[in-house]
Formats: structure tokens, C-alpha cells, sequence
């Protein structure tokens, strides 16, 4: 581990942690902006985050000392999770500690923690957001990891750096199982960050809720830790998404300047890709939830067939 | 940019797949015909593509009369079919949609393992398509098993002849011109058939319904 | 003290003889201390748990050491019994000492009074059926292994009937002896094909034969039936999950635990040992088995409203991955993958392994809560995680790792086993090269299915608010039970954080069966678990649950500097309904309708709905097992009707037995004659 590395890694957590939230007003902007309604600024969720930590925390009488660690706990990982994905740059020290499926891992526990502190407060609203959250998660998790696979397939290995440099350095080449891949990801990344047409993060009638119900009774610091993991989880899964697909600007261990290039070439592919988020998200509707096994289904063996066809073509 | 060719017909091949696909799944009428509509498009794309890359002027016939009548034509008299007939909506069938994926990837994994050795003899900058292409016909047949009314089921029988014509292109380079006419004619008239056959049994039966027709059978 | 081995000084096959002859004497002290219930309990399950403990630090040594044989006088005159430590039976000698060792002590704290069979009669059948199993694995000819197969058999049948006054009991215990016995004869004839007309029924001549394709093949196949109807593989499943409610939860941990483990043992000996040919298809066969089983049993263990039960299904299930991960191993092997073959092979026994830790972690702590309530069903738990802490927060490491979540050991496992799926596109068929990643998909389904289950599990039974008012009054476990489950906690922790040091162990292992071993490959790399190369894949659990902790820590003081950590407990949020009752959960087949909505045809449901004109409206949902009415009541009714056809000889006149007699002897004159 050499100072470059540790600096890298030092960046790209608070790149993280920083734009996450910024990602999250500008898909919200543009939401309202498509919509015809008048924006919240663009550093709302900044604001946001800073009232709620002003907030005296208000707990129920009952819970747990597992209720009041879990923000603490999800938050831990999704900063991990930050921590290994190659967003700037793709020597990260810590990226060894976990490749591709290590992360879908850690995906998983957030989820678990999350759904059972909601299960903690034993009223119908937790309990049925953490019914729902655990059906989402229980298709959109081998689907995410299908995903994986198919870049796996082509790259040999499951690393995420070792994907992105392999990918990035290849001449230009057109992957119909990426193609099928890119689909399921879209997919699956819409029902895991709670976007329309799985869960509507704008909505407040509860029956039809998947991520508010799980949060439903945390105020204060400890929602101002959720909100900020749930940002987090967005950046990640775009980031990730970007590391599979579009995996070109990324710097790599050999060329630290391009570091410098490195971050605006991220913000611009973000920014491009909250834009078409806020896209989906206006022209679908909301499905009915038990419309969403079907969803995450064809997400699913939409993925399996990209692997296949990787097999068939020989090439991927 | 020469190299990127080949695997453009590989894209066309997965997005057909993936249309096949996605017409299993689909719900709604008039999502279908569109869908149909992009995949006779890919058809057409992939057409043109190996016509250009392979010098074959037959191809471009080939791709112009597949444009001319699953683009244009066909699409054009379902989606007015369907609004004179009133259905638009909510197509059920036989089995519920993840039965039916499961056995569709069942089906695409026979149908490679089928195209492998095939492909491997086949001359054509595509033949691995092929095991793509048979995919596609026994993903249609599969739809015009299980669903239980009768646009869907017309609408598989065409996605199943664009499959077959697909296999012809990437394997063969194309068939030959009398064929590919004739086999254009008889797609036609089978719609203009298949369309008055949706009038008569509406009218018998009231319903689309093909399950009504078993009242039919002499007991 | 002469050693059994003829060898000089004292080998670690002794050490096991000692260890089993412990057992058995504790067993008999048990008899002479007949209801001597506190003596039982404190002082001869500790020290049948400090004697596993002994077994644990004899395995751990001999898995590096050179194999060892010993013949015990035992036995018949002609037929004396074989034994044979080597690297696989040292490995199962780890996994029995060092889950045995905490279900012991749990057990210590886990009698009480009043319990159909008397406290010594237990610790007799206890550690008989420990000395068995141990026995098991190290016996080398197959009259010594199926006689004390059949011990097992028998002292487990004992002990699932502890409580045998209550008759669901005695029909669980009876089905479970029926399809241990199927399956022992499945075993037999396996063994019968083995000794290849030699006559010879030691291990020794069976490595020797080589059997032509068609015969090897049907004992293949029959070994997978004989031990897979031990192991609980479809559809001779039906037994687990009748037997491991009955049983008292010690029990259930060490049946579910080490049991079904052993009969994995065995299709590890006879195909990977005693068997010279390898076929491909039998590898795929054992992974078609697996995976369907797993599928059956992750799906059964969410709708299940048990505990018990749903423990039991999920055993299954993860018996179904290792048999995955065995036959995707046989599958490389027979195509001459080794590196590949070990690295499945590596991922199945870790996956035993941990199964064999957390699940008998879950099973005790079911005991403590049944102790401590009263309840079994899940829909009269809940909440109790304020009255039992220890309890709790055991169960959630063994939850976790249930669900195979990282940093915990089942990940591992399962992260090994989808790196050596990802491998398989070296493969000569072109259609095992498609069928591989298909099941890659279905092992990543069932993994995010039994996290479902495990929230579900832990979520119920210790989260929410109590479903009844007599919850209030329970009591977190004993001393016993404490230290008991701290173990196999800590069991979980060690398998989980430290990768490297546990291949390494189980290098011999591979290198025996399969001829190549990840060892070095782990070795080089220091605190990252790398199985093939680092650019490939690698995994660091201790940095993982490092980064966690220390994100956690930091955050915690640094919201608390910059802001502050004020707290107010308030009732919680009713949306303006006051009248809220813990009914208003979710309850336990609230939380698997979904999973019962979409695998409809997988289960037979009855369900009883209310209609507009009940007076007491009422509903109820009963989820069976399929398989039960399709396979197993068609072929009792057909057994009873042969019999019934037979038992038309039964006429009950002499005569008629008489002429019986008669004309046997004339036939055998006849016979005679020519």
C-alpha cells in the first residue's frame, strides 16, 4: 500500500459520502422538472440531513438496543461498500477485501438489518415493509448477482477493479449479453433504491410503501443516517452500473494525474445518468406489489440468458 | 469499425431474443403488436448488415420485403384489427408469466445446446445466431400454446416466421428468392385469413376466447 | 500402555478409541445414576463435553498426520472390525467434537424434571449415539460400518422419542426409523456391489476393484438413495421434518448438525474413495438432486409456523447445497479438473461445517425459548429480546449465518462455491457448459430465499412486541445454556474471520480425494482468501467486519461531537388509531404469504376461509407437503394391499399349514432327486 493508494481510497470515500446526496437532489430536480412541478433546490438534501441531525431522536418505549444500532450498522455499509467499489479510481487498497459477489453480500446484510430493526417495533407498518423489502430483495439479489456474472464471464474474474480495468482497456466491443445485462441491471436498480414502478419514494399512504414503511418510526439522527445510506446505496449501484458498462475515465494504479480527469468525468456520467433515472421514473406508473415478483423475475432470467448467450457466441 | 460489424449482428440477435421475451411476458394487445414491430426492425437491421458486410444485393430484397410487411403492413392491420374487435387488454394465458419463463429458459438452453455443433459448421460471419434464431421460433410456439386468445396467438405465429427468417440469414446467407416470396405471400394471406377467422368467431362466441371454440367438437 | 494401532507409542487413533470408550462409560454411569437428575446433569454432560473438546484437539492433529489403521477384536470370530483414521475422518472428527462439545454443555443446562424418559437413560442413549457416529468414521469394512450405522440409528430413535407419551411423537419417531431403515438397505447393497464377488468386505479390497461402468453406476446410485435418505435429499426428506421437532433440542442440534453430516460422509467415501471410475452424469445427477432439494426446502422453511420446523426445512435446504457443491466437485473430477474439483469440494465441506455450527446454535436456542415460554409455534412468540439478551444475540450470529451473510462463515461457503460455478466454461459439453450457470442462478436464489427465512425466523420469534401476556415472565437461559451456545457462537465467529487457517485444514482433505488442494494458493496470500489468483476473485472477512465496526464507531462519536445524542421513549407511531395490539403484526404466515403466493404449485394448501355467514369467522391455512400425498400414501396403500394378498396364506386352519409343510417336501425330494 503505497500513500497514492491510500489517498485514492481517502477520495473516493468522500467523493462518496459528499456527492451521494447531491445525486439524490439532482434526480429529485429533474423528477419535478419532468413532472411540471417547481423543483427543491439542488442542495435540499443537504439541508435536510442537517436538520435532522439538529433533531432530539424520539424512540418507542420498547425497542431495542438492535433498533437503535441498526442506522449505525447499514450506514457502516454502505460506506464499506463505497469504499470498494471502483468509482475513481481502481487502486483502492481495500478492494481486495471484497470482489463482486462479496458486495451483493453486503447489499444483503444492510437489507437484513434494515427489515429487521423495522421488525423491531412490532407495529403493522414495519412488519409489512420488512415483508416487502425482504420479497424485493430476495429476486432483486441473485438477479444483481447474475449481473455480475455476466461481466465476470467475460472479464474472468469477479474483482470489480480487475473488471473495470479489463473492460476500459479492451478495444470497443459490443456485448450482447452486457446488452441483456444493462437491462437487468436497470431493473434491479430501480426496485433496489425504492424508484418508481416499485416503490414511489415520494408517496405517504402506507399500503403502498416499501423503503418509507421501514423507516417510518426513526427520527433524528438515526433517519438522517438511513436517508444518508439510502443515498449512498444509490451512488453505488449507479457507480456500479458505470464500472460494468461504461467503465472508460475511471484512473487507473499506473497514471495518478488521471485522478484529475477522473472526477469530472464521474459527475458527468452521473449527472447523465440521474437524468435518465428521473426519465423512467416519470414516464412509468407504479406497479401493484405483486406485480413486482413478476418484474424482478424477468430481471432476473433476463440476466440468466446473458449468460447463455455469453456461452453460445463464445465471445459475450 | 470493420470488427464491430459481426458483433453488431450479435446485438441484433440478442435484441430479437430479448423481444421474444419480452412478447411472453407482455400483458397488454398493443404492447405486443409494438413489440412485434421492433423485432421485425432488428430482423430488417440485421438484414441489411449482413447484406452489406457479405456483398449480397439478395439480402437487401429480403430485408426491404421483410420491412415492407412485418414493420409496416402487418402492424398496421392488427392495431386496426383491434380496434375495430375492442380488445386491447389484459391477455390471459395458460400458465402464470413465471411458469412461463421458467420454460422458456428451459427452451433456450435446449436450443443452444441444439446450435452449437451446427454453428460450428455453418460458414457465416453469424452463425453463432442460430441457436438464437431456433430459440426464437420455439419461444413463439410456446406462446401460441399458452395463450388463450387469438391475437396473441396470431401475433406468435408471425414472431415464429420472423424466427425462421432469421435462421435462413445468419445460416444460409438467405434463402432463395421464390422462397422468400412465397413465403411473404402466405404470411400475408394468412393475416387477411386469420383476420376475418377473429370477426366470425367474435361474432359466434362473443368472446375472443379460443377455450370457446372447444364447444365446437362434436360430443 | 500398548497401543490398539501395533505401532509403538500412542497414535491419535488411539486417542479416539479413548475418547469413544469415555462416552460409552459415561453412558453407563448414567444407567447406575438412574434419576439422579442433577448429577446427570452437571456432571456427566460436561464431561462428555470436555471429552469432545478432546476429540476436537485429536482431529485437528491428525488431519495432517499419515493415515492410520488399527483391527479391533470386536466383532464376529470371522469378521473383526477395521478401523482407519485418515484426513476425512480426521475432518469429521473435527466437525463432531467441536459441535458436540457446546451441545453437550447446552444440554447440561437444558434438562429438567418430568420428562417421559428418565434423565440417565438419556445420557446412555446421548453418548452412545455420539460414540457411533464417531465410530462411523473411522470404521474401514463394511460389516463394522453398517453395525454401527444402525446404533445410530437406533440410539437417535431412542432419543427423538424422549417424550414419547405424546403420540405425534411416536409417529414421527416410527417414520423415522422406517426411512433410516430404506435407506440402510440402500447402503447395503451398495456395499454388496462394492466387494465385487471378492467376498472381502473390508475398505482396503473395495479400493482395489474396479468396477465396469454399468455396476459402478448402480452402486453409485445406490449409495446416493441409501445415504441420502439419511441426509434428508428429495424425496426421502420426510422424515426430518417430523423427527426434528420431536426431538428435544439437543437433539434436533446434533441430528441436524452432525447426523445429516455423516450420511454426507458416506457419499463422500463411497464416491470419492472406495470407487476408482468416475462418471460425469453422476456428478450432475448428485447436483440435480441437491438443487431441487434445496429449492423444496428453503421454499417449505418460509411458510412454515413452527420453529422447529422451519429449522428443519432449512437444514434441507443447506443439505441440499453441500450435495451441490459434492456433485459439482465429482462432476471436475471426472473430467480431470482437479485444482477445480478441490475447490468445490473445499466449498462443500465448509459449508458442512458452518451449517453444522449455526444450525445446532439455532436449535438450542429454540430450546431455550421453549423453555422459557412454553411455545413453540411462532405465532405466539415475539419480543423476546428484552427478557433473554444472551439468547437473542446468539441467535442473531447464528441467523446470519444462516442466511449467509458476511463476515459469517456460510458466506464463505457459499462465496467459494459460486467462484467454483463460475469456472465451469472450461468444460468439454458444450450443454453442461450452459446447464452450470443456470444453477449458479438457482444457488444465488436460494441463498437470498433463506435470508427471507432467517428474518422471518428471528424477526418473529424475538422482535416486535409479545404476542402473549405470559412472554413477560420469561427468563433468558442458564449458565450451562450459555456457555453452551457461547461456543458454537464463537464457532460461527472463527469459521467466518479466519478462511485461510480453516482450508488449510481441509487441504488433506482434497488432496486425498481429489488429488489438488487450495492450500498453497490460500497460504501465499496472508489475510486475503484468494482460491485461484488474486486478479480472479479474493475476499477479506476480518477487514469487512473491521471496516463495519470502525465506520460504526467513528460515526457514533462523531454525530455525538458535532451534534448531540438526545433521546426521548415515546409509545409508537399508531397513525392515529390508539387501540393497537401486538396481534397487529405481522404474523408468521403473514410473513411467507408472498413466497406462498408465488411458489402456489409447489406446496398443497388447504385453506379454510370465512364466508358472510359464519357466526365465529375464522381463517385458516394449513401448508403440507406434497410429496406425502403423491408418493409416500400410494405407496403405503400399495404396500398394505401386497400384504394384504399375502396375508391370504394366514388361513388359520392347521390343515391348511400342514399341507404347507407337506408340499415343501415333496418339492424338495423332487429337487433332491434330480
Amino acid at each position: 500500500m503505497n500513500w497514492l493508494g491510500a489517498f485514492s481510497q481517502l477520495l473516493a470515500l468522500l467523493t462518496a459520502l459528499v456527492l451521494a446526496p447531491l445525486l439524490t437532489g439532482w434526480v429529485n430536480q429533474w423528477r419535478a422538472r419532468l413532472q411540471n412541478k417547481s423543483a427543491p433546490g439542488l442542495l435540499q438534501p443537504y439541508r435536510m440531513l442537517h436538520k435532522l441531525f439538529h433533531k432530539d431522536s424520539v424512540m418507542a418505549e420498547h425497542a431495542s438496543p438492535l433498533y437503535r444500532t441498526a442506522p449505525y450498522l447499514i450506514f457502516g455499509c454502505m460506506l464499506l461498500a463505497s469504499a470498494i467499489v471502483p468509482t475513481l479510481s481502481t487502486d483502492l487498497p481495500l478492494s481486495p477485501a471484497a470482489d463482486g459477489i462479496a458486495l451483493v453480500g453486503l447489499f444483503a446484510l444492510a437489507r437484513v438489518f434494515i427489515s429487521l430493526a423495522a421488525m423491531d417495533v412490532g407495529t403493522a407498518f414495519g412488519t409489512l415493509g420488512a415483508r416487502r423489502e425482504m420479497l424485493v430483495g430476495f429476486l432483486a439479489e441473485p438477479a444483481l448477482l447474475m449481473v455480475l456474472f455476466c461481466a465476470s464471464m467475460i472479464t474472468r474474474s469477479t474483482s470489480l477493479t480487475e473488471i473495470v480495468e479489463t473492460l476500459a482497456r479492451r478495444e470497443l466491443a459490443i456485448y450482447p449479453s452486457l446488452l441483456l445485462a444493462g437491462v437487468a441491471f436497470t431493473m434491479v436498480s430501480l426496485a433496489e433504491n425504492a424508484r418508481v414502478p416499485v416503490d414511489n419514494p415520494d408517496t405517504h399512504l402506507e399500503l403502498t410503501m416499501i423503503h418509507e414503511s421501514l423507516i417510518l418510526e426513526y427520527s433524528a439522527r438515526h433517519l438522517a443516517l438511513l436517508e444518508w445510506a439510502a443515498s449512498l446505496k444509490l451512488f453505488v449501484y449507479s457507480c456500479v452500473g458505470l464500472a460494468i458498462f461504461f467503465p472508460w475515465g475511471v484512473a487507473e494504479a499506473h497514471a495518478p494525474l488521471a485522478l484529475l480527469l477522473a472526477l469530472p468525468v464521474l459527475v458527468f456520467k452521473l449527472a447523465v445518468g440521474g437524468f435518465l433515472m428521473a426519465v423512467i421514473e416519470t414516464v412509468s406508473a407504479k406497479m401493484r406489489i405483486f406485480r413486482v415478483p413478476e418484474f424482478l423475475g424477468t430481471a432476473f432470467l433476463m440476466a440468466v440468458i446473458g449468460l447463455l448467450v455469453n456461452v453460445l457466441l463464445g465471445v459475450g | 469499425m470493420i470488427k464491430l460489424l459481426p458483433q453488431l449482428i450479435n446485438l441484433f440477435a440478442t435484441l430479437i431474443l430479448l423481444l421474444s421475451f419480452a412478447m411472453i411476458s407482455q400483458r397488454r394487445i398493443v404492447s405486443l403488436i409494438n413489440l412485434f414491430m421492433m423485432q421485425g426492425v432488428a430482423l430488417v437491421a440485421a438484414s441489411f448488415l449482413l447484406g452489406y458486410i457479405t456483398n449480397q444485393p439478395d439480402l437487401y430484397v429480403s430485408g426491404a420485403l421483410t420491412l415492407l410487411l412485418k414493420v409496416i403492413f402487418i402492424p398496421w392491420m392488427l392495431h386496426r384489427l383491434i380496434r375495430q374487435l375492442k380488445v386491447r387488454w389484459d391477455v390471459e394465458s395458460l400458465l402464470n408469466i413465471p411458469t412461463t419463463m421458467m420454460v422458456g429458459i428451459g427452451l433456450v438452453i435446449f436450443s443452444f445446446s441444439l446450435a452449437l455443433p451446427v454453428s460450428r459448421l455453418s460458414h457465416s460471419i453469424a452463425g453463432g445466431s442460430l441457436g438464437i434464431a431456433l430459440a426464437c421460433v420455439l419461444l413463439s410456439f410456446m406462446m401460441m400454446i399458452t395463450r388463450s386468445k387469438a391475437v396473441p396467438q396470431v401475433i406468435g405465429f408471425l414472431s415464429m416466421e420472423n424466427g425462421l427468417i432469421f435462421a435462413a440469414t445468419t445460416v444460409t446467407n438467405g434463402m432463395p428468392m421464390i422462397v422468400e416470396f412465397g413465403i411473404a405471400l402466405d404470411v400475408l394471406v394468412g393475416v387477411l385469413i386469420l383476420g376475418v377467422f377473429m370477426f366470425q368467431i367474435r361474432e359466434k362466441f362473443d368472446s375472443l376466447d379460443i377455450h370457446n371454440l372447444e364447444a365446437l367438437k362434436e360430443d | 500402555m500398548p497401543s490398539l494401532t501395533q505401532a509403538t507409542t500412542w497414535v491419535h487413533l488411539d486417542w479416539v478409541l479413548l475418547v469413544i470408550a469415555m462416552w460409552l462409560l459415561i453412558g453407563l454411569i448414567g444407567i447406575v445414576a438412574l434419576r439422579r437428575f442433577r448429577f446427570v446433569a452437571v456432571v456427566l454432560f460436561p464431561t462428555g463435553a470436555f471429552v469432545s473438546l478432546v476429540l476436537l484437539g485429536v482431529a485437528l492433529s491428525a488431519a495432517f498426520a499419515e493415515p492410520e489403521v488399527a483391527v479391533l477384536p470386536l466383532g464376529l470370530p470371522q469378521l473383526p472390525f477395521h478401523l482407519r483414521l485418515d484426513s476425512l475422518s480426521a475432518f469429521f472428527l473435527m466437525l463432531i467434537g467441536g459441535v458436540s462439545a457446546g451441545v453437550s454443555t447446552f444440554a447440561a443446562g437444558y434438562f429438567r424434571q418430568g420428562e417421559g424418559t428418565p434423565p440417565g437413560l438419556i445420557c446412555l442413549e446421548y453418548h452412545v449415539f455420539l460414540a457411533s457416529i464417531a465410530m462411523v468414521v473411522i470404521a474401514d469394512d463394511a460389516y463394522m460400518f453398517m453395525v454401527v450405522w444402525e446404533t445410530m440409528a437406533f440410539s437417535s430413535f431412542f432419543l427423538v422419542m424422549a417424550n414419547h407419551r405424546i403420540p405425534e411423537i411416536r409417529q414421527a419417531g416410527y417414520l423415522y426409523m422406517l426411512v433410516a431403515h430404506i435407506g440402510a438397505l440402500g447402503i447395503l447393497m451398495c456395499f454388496g456391489l462394492l466387494q465385487a464377488n471378492t467376498g472381502d468386505y473390508t475398505f482396503a479390497n473395495m479400493r482395489q476393484q474396479h468396477l465396469t461402468p454399468f455396476w459402478g453406476s448402480i452402486a453409485f446410485v445406490l449409495s446416493v438413495f441409501g445415504f441420502g435418505a439419511k441426509a434428508g435429499l428429495l424425496p426421502l426428506h420426510i422424515w426430518l421434518p417430523e423427527a426434528h421437532p420431536a426431538a428435544p433440542s439437543p437433539f434436533s442440534a446434533l441430528m441436524s448438525g452432525v447426523m445429516l453430516k455423516i450420511a454426507l460422509y458416506g457419499i463422500l467415501r463411497v464416491s470419492f474413495d472406495l470407487m476408482q471410475t468416475r462418471i460425469w452424469w453422476w456428478g450432475v445427477l448428485l447436483m440435480a438432486i441437491g438443487l431441487a432439494t434445496a429449492l423444496f426446502g428453503v421454499v417449505f422453511s418460509t411458510v412454515q409456523v413452527e420453529m422447529k420446523r422451519l429449522l428443519a426445512y432449512s437444514s434441507i435446504e443447506n443439505i441440499g447445497l453441500i450435495c451441490a457443491g459434492i456433485g459439482l466437485s465429482l462432476l471436475f473430477s471426472s473430467y480431470g479438473m482437479k485444482s477445480l474439483s478441490a475447490l468445490a469440494l473445499t466449498a462443500a465441506m465448509y459449508h458442512m461445517i458452518s451449517h453444522a455450527f449455526f444450525k445446532s446454535l439455532l436449535f438450542c436456542s429454540t430450546g431455550a425459548v421453549m423453555h422459557a415460554t412454553g411455545e413453540r409455534s411462532l405465532g405466539k412468540l415475539g419480543g423476546l429480546i428484552r427478557n433473554m439478551p444472551w439468547v437473542a444475540w446468539s441467535t442473531l450470529v447464528g441467523a446470519l449465518a444462516c442466511a449467509g451473510l458476511p463476515p459469517f462463515g456460510g458466506f464463505v461457503a457459499e462465496w467459494l462455491l459460486l467462484q467454483s460455478f463460475l469456472f465451469t466454461t472450461g468444460l468439454p459439453s458444450s450443454f453442461l457448459d450452459m446447464l452450470v450457470p443456470v444453477m449458479a442462478a438457482l444457488i444465488a436464489l436460494i441463498a437470498a430465499l433463506s435470508g427471507y427465512t432467517m428474518v422471518k425466523y428471528f424477526g418473529v420469534i424475538f422482535l416486535g412486541q409479545q404476542r402473549e401476556e405470559k412472554l413477560a415472565k420469561a427468563h433468558d437461559a442458564g449458565l450451562w445454556e450459555r456457555l453452551g451456545m457461547v461456543w458454537l457462537v464463537t464457532g460461527c465467529l472463527v469459521l467466518g474471520l479466519f478462511p485461510n487457517q480453516v482450508i488449510a485444514f481441509m487441504d488433506p482433505v482434497t488432496q486425498k480425494l481429489v488429488g489438488a488442494g487450495l492450500a498453497h494458493t490460500v497460504a501465499d496470500s496472508g489475510w486475503l482468501l484468494v482460491p485461484v489468483s488474486i486478479e480472479r476473485a479474493s475476499y477479506a472477512p476480518a477487514i469487512f467486519l473491521l471496516g463495519i465496526l470502525i465506520s460504526f464507531g467513528f460515526v457514533f462519536l462523531l454525530v455525538r461531537k458535532l451534534y448531540h445524542g438526545r433521546l426521548r421513549r415515546v409509545p409508537p407511531w399508531d397513525c392515529g388509531y390508539p387501540w393497537q395490539t401486538p396481534r397487529m403484526q405481522d404474523t408468521a404466515e403473514g410473513f411467507g404469504q408472498p413466497i406462498r403466493q408465488i411458489f402456489d404449485p409447489f406446496f398443497r394448501i388447504r385453506r379454510h376461509l370465512p364466508t358472510a355467514f359464519d357466526e365465529n369467522p375464522s381463517y385458516k391455512i394449513t401448508v403440507e407437503d406434497p410429496l406425502w400425498y403423491w408418493l409416500y400414501l400410494p405407496l403405503a396403500s400399495l404396500v398394505e394391499r401386497i400384504s394384504r394378498i399375502i396375508g391370504r396364506l394366514q388361513q388359520g386352519r392347521i390343515a391348511v399349514y400342514l399341507m404347507y409343510s407337506f408340499v415343501t417336501l415333496i418339492v424338495v425330494l423332487l429337487a433332491v432327486n434330480r
